[in-house]
Parts: structure tokens; sequence; C-alpha cells
């Protein structure tokens, strides 16, 4: 039988009016499933945020959702401009997105770092010009049954 | 409701009436728990998914799907009645200039006493300002007088039921005040006194039988306004004369009929007042997604307009609000405050926990299982959400297979392609018996 769920998602790049439809959809997945509710919290805002940090600097890309019965990991990569410096990135507040993007009402500077509060490891990969890869892990520890 | 059965695990307030039900998909499609399938040709309701919204009783062309709720005729099971009236029959009258007409015409249909429910909605209003400032941790609170929003989010968005205002709505706090005041009044038992909310819709009648924050319910009966509505009519022409000063309620309390209504109440700028069920929808998974940030308060009403798009109101909704508007206009603003002994009553007195109802395994291991299943299974179904299968989408039909509801071949498109197959065979061995 199998151990793992694994769901794709293709995110588009600018287009706001479907950021959020890839998280959601895992949300309702989960519920489903069962998971506790705080865990399945924490699985919609680090993915919610991943999507918006696609769309906005990185001309969309595509998720990887791994489900099992103790972590739930989400990888999200992309083919956009890369991140030049990332403990900058990490830290709450830096934001590089553009005045347009701003008035929006996003780019607080909060992407990252919300996706590694919420997460029980992270990990960013990024090559200038190529893309970038973030890992995020989600531990289950408690079950409800 | 006399003889119901109090506290029901999942009740519901719609009903199905079979010889009317033509099995079509106008109600699986509407329904935004997807609690609804046509099995054998007729629509059948997952009772445990419902919240109670209406959606189907307005959708349904044939008029097959009923609001349960209680008939004039049982204000004679009672020595001694009082009409709670909703807010929302206010604005179903064209012309209506002093609220003192339809009370009064109230008493003139047979009731002993009126207690207008927003008097008490004035009191909730009252006890919210200062619970909302007293638990900031708790921001946005959401209001809890619309019992479907209050039930959704108990079957569907766990991680809000602590936002949930831990108040027994108005139509609870009215009937408890009235049962005092009628005791006091007339010194009957209990019992022999019967408390019947007039109401806009039938959500509230699920909220009598089987109540959230509570153990038993105050109400007596719930009548439809629709019912109502034709026998006050004439009444209220009588009532012009010899009118009785029965009012007293204020702006703030008519205002609960809409929505948007609670919240003004509140004095405070910073809420968000969302109706109409796919609207509320909306605003919870945003909320739980924290992307709504910096607000009080939240208002839901599952109507679109508020409480005056019932299912069980006669006038269109926003003609009602606009109503509603024209009635306020010379009102006081609250005419109802709290005495300080009254304070505890009006809070929630048993705990709303979390129903996952939609889990669709035993555990989390075997909803794994379930949910890999269903991945698999949606796969082979053509994704046009057809509703051919009785259920509203494809997905959800993977699902029932998998909870044991229904099979692959209730799919018209695997089940053609199934024919196709077995045709083809049947060919090849006339072929075969034709050679031989």
């Amino acid at each position: 039988m199998n151990d793992q769920i694994v769901l794709h998602y293709e995110i588009p790049s600018d287009d706001f009016t479907r950021a959020g439809e890839a998280s959601s959809n895992v949300k309702k997945k989960l519920k489903k499933m069962g998971f506790d509710p705080e865990i399945v919290r924490r699985v919609a805002i680090t993915m919610y945020e991943g999507e918006i940090n696609m769309i906005i600097h990185a001309n969309g890309g595509y998720i990887d959702v791994i489900i099992t019965l103790d972590k739930i990991e989400i990888i999200f990569n992309d083919s956009g401009p890369g991140i030049e410096n990332i403990e900058l990135a990490m830290s709450a507040g830096f934001s590089t997105a553009p005045d347009n993007i701003r008035s929006l009402g996003f780019g607080a500077g909060m992407g990252l770092p919300n996706m590694k509060n919420y997460s029980d490891e992270i990990n960013v990969e990024s090559k200038i010009g190529k893309g970038t890869k973030v890992y995020a892990k989600i531990l289950v520890t408690k079950r409800i049954d | 409701m006399k003889d119901g059965v109090y506290m029901e695990k999942f009740f519901t307030s719609v009903t199905l009436n079979k010889e009317l039900c033509k099995g079509c998909i106008n109600c699986i499609k509407r329904c935004p728990t997807q609690a609804i399938r046509v099995r054998n040709g007729k629509a059948v309701i997952k009772k445990e998914f419902c919240i109670d919204c209406g959606e189907c009783i307005r959708v349904c062309p044939y008029h097959a799907k009923e609001a349960t709720y209680d008939k004039v005729d049982i204000m004679k099971d009672y020595d001694y009645i009082v009409a709670l009236p909703a807010p929302s029959l206010y604005a179903q009258f064209n012309n209506l200039d002093d609220i003192n007409i339809l009370l009064t015409a109230l008493i003139k249909m047979g009731f002993d006493d009126v207690f207008e429910v927003g008097s008490a909605a004035e009191l909730v209003s009252e006890v919210s300002r200062s619970y909302i400032k007293e638990h900031k941790e708790k921001w946005p609170i959401i209001n809890t007088a619309c019992p479907s929003v209050v039930r959704l989010i108990q079957v569907r968005f766990p991680n809000l039921i602590d936002h949930l205002l831990p108040l027994a709505a108005p139509v609870e706090i009215a009937a408890k005040m009235a049962r005092d005041q009628a005791i006091k009044e007339t010194g009957l038992a209990s019992e022999r006194i019967g408390l019947f909310f007039i109401s806009p819709c039938p959500a509230k009648v699920t909220a009598v039988k089987s109540p959230t924050g509570m153990l038993k319910s105050e109400v007596d009966a719930v009548l439809a306004i629709k019912d109502v509505y034709p026998i006050l009519l004439p009444l209220m022409k009588e009532s012009m004369d010899n009118m009785q000063d029965l009012r007293t309620i204020g702006r703030i309390g008519i205002s609960w009929g809409g929505s948007g209504g609670e919240a003004s109440g509140l004095l405070i700028d910073n809420y968000l007042a969302a109706d109409g069920i796919e609207n509320v929808i909306r605003v919870l998974e945003d909320l739980e997604d924290e992307k709504l940030q910096n607000l009080e308060f939240i208002e839901l009403n599952a109507c679109s307009g508020g409480c005056v798009g019932g299912v069980l109101t006669v006038e269109n909704p926003y003609a009602a609000k606009v109503k509603l508007k024209r009635l306020r206009k010379y009102m006081p603003v609250a005419n109802n405050h709290m005495e300080e002994r009254e304070y505890d009553e009006l809070y929630w007195t048993k705990e709303v926990e979390y129903q996952p109802v939609f889990k669709i395994g035993n555990d989390l291991k075997d909803s794994f299982t379930k949910m890999a299943q269903i991945e698999e299974l949606y796969e082979k179904f053509p994704k046009l959400d057809c509703g051919s299968c009785g259920a509203p989408t494809c997905k959800a039909l993977a699902e029932d297979i998998v909870r044991n509801e229904a099979k692959e071949k209730d799919c018209i498109h695997i089940l053609r392609e199934y024919i196709h197959k077995i045709t083809d065979e049947l060919i090849e061995i006339d072929k075969e018996i034709d050679n031989r």
C-alpha cells in the first residue's frame, strides 16, 4: 500500500487571483484526513507564503507536497532570478518587492521568515539567474483519531 | 416542537419531499458543503454535512426541499403564549411607519404578549462590546447569531472555533427573559407558557432542536415569517386605530435584521461583514490562512442580505433592508441596557467542539490509505463534474466510492467505456462463432 501521497501544483506567474489555490486544496485534503488542525494551519500558511513568493518574485513555478503519516514536506521550485543573500531574505522585514506589489499589500518582508516560523525545518537553495528551491518540513507531532 | 427530541447529534431542518423530487442535479451542485447526493433518482441529504443554509431550498425548481418549522395551530397547545418577533419581520411590510401597528397585530393574532428579539439583541450588542474589548487575544471575534455559520465553523474550520463570540443568540435571551416575565405575571408553570419565535430561517429550528453552546433551548416553537405574514396583514389594518404601545426595540436592535447590523451596534469601525454562504466561506478560508489582519470583529451571515434574506421571508432581501433603514430613522439608538445581575446568563454554558464530519477514515492511518485511493480513483474519471452519477463532482464521487456509498460504474462515462468494451468482446465472440 502507498506510504506517501504526492501532490503536484503548477503556480502561474503574476496571477494574484489564483494565489492560495494550491494551499487551500492541500488544506482541504489534510482536514479530511484528520490531521491535527494546528498542523493543517501551519502547512497552509507555509504553503501560501511560498505560493505568493513565487508569484511576486519568480514568475511562478511548481510545488510538490509529500504527505506521510509523520511529516508533511513542501518543495517549492522556481526558475526565477534567484536570491542574492539568503540570510538577509530570511530576516523579518527584508523585501525586494517592487512598489506596485507593495501597494497590493504584499511584500512586507515576511514571506520566508513566516515559512521558517511555521515549519520545523526549512532549507533554501538558490542560484542567481537560475532559480530557487525551498524545502519546508512540518512534523506531525500530535494526532487526532 | 413539543414532542421533538432534543439534542439529536445531527439534526437538520431541511427535508425532502420525495414525491416532488425529480432527481435533477440543481441542489447537489449548489450545496456549499456537498451534503446532497442523488441516489435511486431522489436527492438524499447527508445530515452530518448539512449546515442548514437553505441554499437547496432556494434553488430547487420543483420545491421538493422543505424547511421544518411549526405550524400556527400549535398556538393552542399552551395557556399563555408570547411572540418573539425577529427584526427581519418588521421589514416585510410596505408603508409600515410604526412598529406598534405590527406588534399590536401579533396580540390580535392570539398572542398574550410580545417580546421583541431585537430588544434582547441590544443586550447582546452591549455585552459583545465589552467582551471584544477584553479579549484582544481572540481578535477577530466572529459573530454567532447565524446558526449556519457556527455549524460551518464547527465542522470545517476548527482553528477558528476559539474566535467565536461565546454569547447566546438574541432569540434565546429574549425567550429566557420573556419566560421569567410571564411566570411572574401569570403565576403559571413554565411548561404552560409557550415562547414562539417568528423566524426568517429554518436554521433557527435546528438551533432550537439541537442547540450549540447550551444544553437546551428556551424557545418552544418556531413559526415561519411567511406563514404569519398573511395572517398579520388584515390585523395590522385593524390595529392602526387602536394600537398598543409595545415597542421596546431601538435602532441597534432593529439593525440586526440586515447584514452589517450586528457589527454596527458594536460602535467600532474595524470590522468586516460578509453575507451569502459562498462569501462567508471565502472569508473563513482567508481568516484561517491569516490573510485577514488587524480586524476586531467579523460578522458573517449565511443568507445574502443577512437575516432578511432567510428562506422563510416574503420580501426581497434588499428591498427589506431599505425598509429597516426607513423604520429606524426616528428611533432611539438603543432602548435596552444590561443590569448587572443578568450579565452571566448571556454566555454559552456548553463548550463548542470541533466535529470532524468530513473526515474520511477512522484514524489517521485509515484516512491516509483512503485519501491515496481517492486520488487514484479520481484520475480515472473524466473530471467534467457533470453530476450524472449523483455526486456534485468527480472528486466527490471518488470519495463516495471509498466510503462505500457509490461504485465506479455510477459514472456514466466509465459505464459507457465498459459497455463499449463488452460490446467489442461480444462482436469478437460472434466472429469466432461465424468462423467455426
